[in-house]
């Protein structure tokens, strides 16, 4: 990630230079760190409202119970992880909450899912592949309805705002499924000969 | 029919969880005060963890958008994407739209403006943006979260979603509503 983000900072600089558009960096620069700030923070409230409610729910014995009820799926997805692992429950609130809608409930139930998968890596800080097919899948749009999209076409005047609801869940699946793909085959490609 | 329970769901299911689950948590006797605040505080404290890796992503892509590197991109995609069905009003969106959420749906906005929502653009804009998500924004927020700075094929197989995502809008936008 470092050199990634080197080069597009770089890449900025000599694109600001090529374009004559270097008095815009510094203010986006600014504006950037501020944005993100902001969306940290919308962040920090939702964090702690939902997985306050998922300690209640875990202490209630609900997530393991859900978590039961899916392991055949997840257990393909990720054999990597104990089936009883309380990353198998975090994930599974996440896909839930991504397939309902609940986009505010899917990030920190994904977070979570992240940070006890983390528990599980042997190199801390360096990917496992179960993180990197997990952020994968959720990169390419579990959501069923795409409610900001479908609130700008009824804002814009459209006859039937929802009518991209069916080709947007076909082209939705088509993501997933290539994230599953693409993440299961360079995982191993990427492995050192000897393992796994 | 359908949206009007669509509807109903998402009006309703936030609201019976946070009534639902402590509700349920007490007929098992669970100290439902005390579970909360200690799962709170480490969301609370995982939301500080997520500032500087999002801050750090955001200003590199925020520094991106603002150079014209992002149009040049896009230019040059343009002969490729326009033969295949890529009106030239979408084509913004294919390239920014894993690195800013805002700034999608603001090419998505431009393009029910100029073309129509019902047009073939508007639709297609609708439906990449819907099928695909903001890349950037999830992976440095999750891996953040997790304290994992090294990526490997993460960033790649995302990536590569999104272009089969928006691939799969070109075909199914086409085939459900003509070109």
């Amino acid at each position: 990630m470092g050199v990634l983000w080197t080069l597009l900072l770089a890449a900025s600089v000599v694109a600001a230079a090529v374009n004559g558009r270097m008095a815009a960096l510094t203010g986006a620069a600014a504006e950037s760190a501020g944005k993100a700030v902001t969306v940290s923070l919308g962040l920090v409230g939702l964090l702690t409202l939902w997985l306050g409610l998922m300690r209640v729910a875990e202490e209630a014995g609900l997530v393991a119970a859900l978590a039961r009820a899916v392991r055949p799926v997840l257990r393909r997805l990720f054999p990597e992880v104990p089936a009883d692992h309380p990353a198998m429950g975090s994930m599974v609130l996440n896909i839930a909450a991504n397939l309902l809608g609940l986009g505010n409930a899917a990030t920190p139930f994904g977070v979570r899912s992240m940070q006890e998968l983390e528990a599980l890596n042997p190199r801390k800080g360096t990917a496992t592949d179960a993180q990197a097919l997990f952020c994968a899948m959720n990169t390419a749009s579990l959501q069923l309805v795409p409610a900001s999209v479908i609130a700008l076409r009824a804002g814009a005047g459209s006859r039937a705002p929802a009518e991209i609801l069916g080709a947007t869940l076909v082209a939705s699946a088509c993501g997933v499924v290539v994230a599953v793909a693409v993440s299961k085959l360079l995982a191993r490609a990427a492995r050192p000969a000897g393992e796994g | 029919m359908a949206k009007a329970a669509l509807d109903a769901l998402s009006a309703w299911a936030v609201p019976l969880l946070l009534a639902g689950i402590p509700l349920y948590a007490l007929t098992r006797r669970v100290k439902v005060y005390p579970a909360f605040l200690e799962g709170a505080k480490a969301g609370f404290e995982t939301g500080v963890r997520i500032i500087p890796p999002l801050v750090a992503v955001m200003v590199a892509l925020g520094m991106l958008r603002a150079s014209g590197a992002l149009d040049a991109l896009a230019d040059l995609l343009a002969p490729v994407l326009g033969p295949l069905g890529v009106p030239a009003s979408v084509l913004p969106l294919v390239v920014i739209r894993p690195m800013s959420g805002g700034g999608a749906l603001g090419v998505v906005g431009d393009v029910l403006r100029s073309d129509g929502p019902d047009s073939y653009a508007g639709r297609l804009a609708s439906v990449m943006c819907g099928s695909t998500e903001t890349t950037f924004y999830v992976l440095a927020v999750y891996f953040g979260a997790a304290g994992v700075t090294r990526y490997r094929h993460a960033l790649p197989a995302a990536l590569l979603a999104d272009l089969a995502g928006m691939a799969a809008a070109l075909v199914v936008v086409r085939l459900l509503f003509g070109g």
